[in-house]
């Protein structure tokens, strides 16, 4: 939606015209400041959200992080949700830091970091943006950086608690597009079931965009149809998928914030992101002025991903071998590529012996399917 | 496994699909094609059906009654519909950017009162089982039919009696082709476009009810993914008949299921393309049905963009 362009758009942006007159009164009073503004002992950390806060997904896992940001004492957040990947988030980020006073800020969507990121930072040397998902290297800016995290142990688990459920032996994913970390978690969805039974398939559905609700509502349906009988994901909002899938009987398995509200019966478990822990950690450093490493990489042992209690519907065998799964991968070194393993083609993708440890490179480049996985990646 | 439907799950999957998606787009283009023949074009339903979504959520959450959400919505598309019908009555006013704008508004609106409805969960609106008689759970979840699809059906075969044998049809048919011959039967084309605008809008309201309270059931800002645009222009493709817009909304319904479907069975290749298929579709009957020689038939001679 074009602005008004009545004046220059850095001092005066969407943000500002929402704060009403009064509010006006006063970002007029502190961008006259000289920055910075913030006042001795006090930080204000910046949130944007790509989608809404509270969509059961990616976003609310984002905001209960900021939420535990908000409980340590001296700091202030201020947060903007449904900002596009697009001009919006350099304006929403520069109001940030010259109407807020923001000196860290957290832009959590994967678009936001080439070129938006990569433009704005530079012209604010003293305030430090972190990004997730991006992949910082070296020459971007030093005052940059970016985190994520390694989730696809997370769908492991999820695997190995639907590979104790499955009466059909056959599972199913929704998935959004597919890119290395999305085939990654479905490959280990199905890893994590074969652990339990190698003759388990995967059906996977691409609806081809991150958030589609009647696309993922039909998706499910299929796989249902088709005859799965334990449902995960990776949309950005899994709420669709879980009631649906739930609605048909079907057990599933939770992806980026809990679920088991929506289905308490058919909830095993669920891969969720822990940024509370991370965003706590790195808001503490900056506070004490302690440097944030500008790349920032954890799994579960690092307390980056967590796992949703498990839910009724697992067996005790299973929940056994689940806790005895998850403290080997809490000890490290854990793999889930590992050989002797063939892609759905045929071709090899690991020999025997060989074996892919989660902060393996070569993982975020996954472009394949792994055996036993039904579907093609384009 | 004994319920391996094999290749049958695609025409199964079709059916089921064409049932649970048709419902809000035959709503919305039987709204439309009110408006139309009233010789008005009112774009913002897409913005109606998303206020429609939010409104019938929020009142089915506050008051435990879905049906209540479905006659709010309905009333809060009918308000909506009365707003662009007003505006449109000034002169020198353009319908579609009035409709741009309400469509904008009336998306704006539903973010900004829905935000704290996307957590709590609402009562669902009722559905009739009519696959009952199989054993096979695929095709009791395809059968299964939502009250609102039926109401749908019932409504176009309503409005297409209605507008070929009754006074009211008479009036709105005359007011859309021809505002001279209207006016000169004493009639005030103003008040009448006003009014099919306004139920046209209802119309749409109970077609973003049935998208949060059944399918897929829930309320959040992506739930209409462009829906509403698109049952608009469906309107064109059925060629202004409301019985034609329930097979273009079941026949877009249809070839929507079809992209999963198909993976679901193992054709994996090319998934882009199958999710092309209801747009094809529409392209492919628009030009075979084209003529270069005469104009759109059955459009009505007010709208703008047939003068």
């Amino acid at each position: 939606m074009p602005a008004p362009y009545l004046l220059p758009r850095s001092t005066l942006s969407r943000r500002d015209l929402l704060r009403g007159t009064a509010a006006l009164g006063g970002a007029a009073a502190l961008s006259a400041l000289p920055r910075p503004l913030r006042a001795q002992g006090d930080l204000t950390v910046g949130f944007l959200y790509v989608g809404p806060r509270d969509d059961f997904g990616y976003n609310q896992a984002h905001a209960l992080g900021a939420a535990a940001v908000k409980e340590i004492p001296g700091v202030i957040v201020v947060e903007e949700e449904n900002v596009p990947e697009t001009n919006d988030v350099q304006q929403s980020m520069e109001s940030m830091i010259n109407l807020d006073g923001a000196a860290l800020l957290f832009p959590t969507s994967f678009g936001y970091f080439d070129p938006h990121i990569l433009t704005t930072a530079p012209k604010y040397p003293d305030v430090r943006f972190q990004h997730c998902g991006g992949l910082w290297t070296e020459g971007h800016p030093a005052n940059a950086g970016s985190y994520f995290g390694y989730i696809g142990m997370g769908q492991y688990l999820n695997g190995v608690a639907a590979g104790h459920v499955t009466k059909s032996k056959k599972i199913g994913f929704v998935a959004a597009k597919p890119i290395p970390q999305v085939l990654l978690n479905i490959n280990s969805f199905l890893l994590g079931a074969r652990a339990v039974d190698p003759s388990i398939t995967c059906q996977v559905i691409f609806t081809g965009e991150w958030s589609l609700a009647v696309k993922e509502a039909e998706a499910t349906h299929a796989l249902v149809d088709a005859g799965c009988d334990v449902i995960t994901c990776h949309v950005d909002g899994p709420k669709v998928v879980v009631e649906v899938a739930s609605g048909r009987g079907a057990y599933v398995g939770g992806y980026h914030a809990d679920q088991s509200s929506l289905a308490p019966e058919l909830y095993l478990t669920g891969a969720e992101w822990n940024w509370a822990k991370v965003y706590t950690d790195m808001v503490t450093a900056t506070l004490n002025g302690e440097p944030i490493p500008n790349f920032v990489r954890g799994g579960l042992a690092e307390g980056f991903v967590k796992m949703s209690p498990l839910g009724p519907a697992v067996p005790d065998a299973g929940r056994a071998q689940f806790e005895a799964i998850k403290a080997e991968i809490e000890k490290g070194g854990f793999s889930v590529i590992k050989g002797p393993l063939k892609d759905n083609q045929g071709n090899v993708v690991a020999t025997e012996g060989q074996a892919f440890l989660e902060t393996d490179p070569v993982l975020e480049g996954m472009s394949y399917l792994v055996d036993g996985v039904l579907g093609a990646t384009s | 496994m004994e319920n391996d439907l094999g290749l049958w799950a695609v025409p199964l999957a079709v059916i089921g699909g064409a049932i649970r998606v048709s419902t809000p787009i035959l709503f919305v283009s039987l709204g439309e094609t009110l408006t139309e023949r009233s010789g008005r074009i009112n774009l913002g339903l897409e913005g109606t059906l998303v206020l429609g979504a939010m409104t019938g959520y929020a009142t089915a959450v506050m008051t435990g009654s879905p049906w209540a959400g479905v006659l709010v919505a309905a009333l809060a598309g009918a308000m909506f519909g009365l707003v662009h019908g007003l505006i449109c009555s000034m002169s020198r006013v353009n319908d579609i950017a009035i409709g741009i704008a309400m469509m904008l508004l009336g998306s704006g609106l539903a973010f900004y009162f829905g935000k704290p409805f996307i957590q709590p969960a609402a009562p669902d609106l009722p559905a009739i089982p009519l696959g009952g008689w199989s054993s096979l759970p695929q095709v009791q979840a395809a059968l299964t039919v939502n009250v609102l699809f039926v109401i749908g059906i019932a409504a176009a075969l309503a409005l297409a009696w209605a507008l070929r044998s009754t006074r009211p049809g008479l009036i709105l048919r005359v007011v859309g082709d021809s505002t001279d011959a209207a006016r000169a039967m004493g009639l005030n084309p103003a008040l009448i476009r006003t009014a099919a605008t306004a139920l046209g809008g209802a119309f749409a309201g109970v077609g973003g009810a049935y998208l949060s309270l059944y399918y897929p059931g829930s309320w959040n800002e992506g739930i209409s993914s462009g829906q509403g645009l698109m049952a608009v222009a469906l309107v064109i493709f059925a060629r202004w008949s409301p019985v034609n817009c329930l097979w273009a909304a079941l026949l877009f319904g249809g070839a929507g299921a079809l992209g999963p479907a198909l993976q679901s069975v193992g054709v994996t290749q090319g998934y882009y393309l199958f999710y092309a298929a209801p747009y094809v579709l529409t392209l492919g009957v628009l030009i075979a049905t084209s003529s270069p020689s005469r104009a759109l038939s059955g459009a009505p001679g007010e709208l703008s963009i047939t003068k």
